[in-house]
C-alpha cells in the first residue's frame, strides 16, 4: 500500500516516481504551512471588509461599483485555470513528453493573465467613478483585500513562467517536480480565496 | 491494483468532476443573485452556503484532501487553521458590530 499512500496535499507522485514522492512529503508540508497562514491573513481581511462594509460616508457603494458580468467572467477564467493546472500536474506525473505539460502550463498562464487584465480594468473603472482607497473605510478595506489576491495571482503567473523555463532547461528532475507540485497547491489555493471573494464581496454587494 | 494508465484516467476524471461541480455551484450562486427569487437575507445565506460547499469541493478534488486518506499532519493543520479563522473572524465581527450598535 505504501506506493499509493497519500503523503501530502495535492497530487501525489506515488506509483510513477517513488524517489521524488519520498522527498516531497516534508517539502510540501512546509509549503502547506505557509498556505494555511496565508489563509488566516485573508480571513482577517474578509472580517475587516465585513465590518467596514456600511462605512461608505456618502461615497460609492458596493451596488454602484460592482458589475456582475466581469465578476462572472473572472470567476470562470480562474476556475478553468485551476482545472488546466490540475491537467498540467497529471501530465507531469504520467507523460513522457514535456510538450503536454508546457502546453497546459501555457494555457493556465494565459487564463491568469486574462483574469489580471479584467481585474485591472475593473479597478480603473472604479477609479474613474471616484472610488479610491482613500474615499471611505469601505473602499480602503476593498482595496486591501481584492488587489492582494490579484497580487498573489500576478506572482503565481511569474512563478509559472519560471517553472516553464526550469522544465525546459533542467528537465523533470525531483526539484522541478516538487516545485511544480507546490505551485499547483498555490494556484488551487488562490482559486479557493477567489470563491470567497466573489461570494462575500461581489455577490453580497450585488444582492438587491 | 490498476495499472498506471487507469489511475491516470481516474485522476483526470477526478479533476473533471471537481471542475464540473465547481462550475455548477458558481453558476447557481450567480444565477440566484441575477434572478432574485427570495428576500435578500435568504439569498445571502444561500450564496454563502454555496461558497462553503464549493470550497469543500475545491479541497477534495483539486487539493486532494480527504478525511480517510490524507496525511494526518495536513488534516490537523487544516483543522487548527479553521479554528483560528473561526475564532478571529467571528470575534472581530461580534465585537465590532456590537460596538457599532452601541454607538448608533
Amino acid at each position: 500500500m505504501s506506493a499509493s499512500e497519500v503523503r501530502h496535499a495535492g497530487l501525489n507522485l506515488g506509483n510513477t516516481d517513488e524517489l521524488t514522492h519520498e522527498q516531497a512529503e516534508s517539502a510540501i508540508f512546509g509549503f502547506w504551512v505557509f498556505l494555511m497562514s496565508d489563509a488566516v491573513l485573508f480571513a482577517l481581511l474578509f472580517a475587516t471588509y465585513g465590518v467596514m462594509l456600511p462605512a461608505t460616508v456618502g461615497g460609492p457603494t458596493p451596488a454602484s461599483e460592482y458589475k456582475m458580468l466581469p465578476a462572472f467572467l473572472e470567476t470562470l477564467e480562474l476556475l478553468t485555470s485551476s482545472f488546466t493546472f490540475g491537467m498540467a500536474t497529471v501530465a507531469m506525473k504520467h507523460a513522457a513528453s514535456r510538450g503536454e505539460l508546457l502546453g497546459w502550463m501555457g494555457v493556465t498562464l494565459i487564463l491568469g493573465g486574462a483574469f489580471l487584465g479584467m481585474e485591472l480594468n475593473d479597478f480603473v473603472t472604479m477609479f474613474g467613478d471616484g472610488a479610491f482607497p482613500t474615499r471611505s473605510g469601505y473602499l480602503s478595506s476593498f482595496f486591501a483585500l481584492v488587489p492582494l489576491h490579484g497580487l498573489h495571482v500576478f506572482f503565481g503567473s511569474i512563478w509559472i513562467i519560471v517553472m516553464m523555463i526550469q522544465v525546459v532547461t533542467f528537465g523533470l528532475d525531483a526539484r522541478v517536480k516538487i516545485n511544480i507540485l507546490r505551485l499547483g497547491l498555490f494556484w488551487h489555493f488562490l482559486d479557493i480565496v477567489w470563491v470567497a471573494i466573489f461570494s462575500v464581496v461581489y455577490l453580497q454587494g450585488l444582492i438587491q | 491494483m490498476s495499472g498506471p494508465r487507469d489511475t491516470r484516467r481516474d485522476e483526470i476524471r477526478s479533476y473533471g468532476i471537481g471542475y464540473g461541480l465547481a462550475l455548477g455551484l458558481t453558476g447557481a450562486a450567480f444565477a440566484i443573485v441575477h434572478w432574485p427569487g427570495f428576500v435578500s437575507t435568504t439569498t445571502l445565506v444561500v450564496v454563502l452556503g454555496l461558497a462553503l460547499v464549493q470550497i469543500v469541493v475545491h479541497f477534495r478534488f483539486f487539493l486532494h484532501i480527504s478525511l480517510p486518506r490524507s496525511a494526518r499532519d495536513d488534516l490537523q493543520l487544516i483543522l487548527f487553521s479553521t479554528l483560528i479563522v473561526i475564532l478571529m473572524v467571528s470575534g472581530t465581527l461580534i465585537i465590532l458590530f456590537n460596538l457599532r450598535a452601541r454607538m448608533m
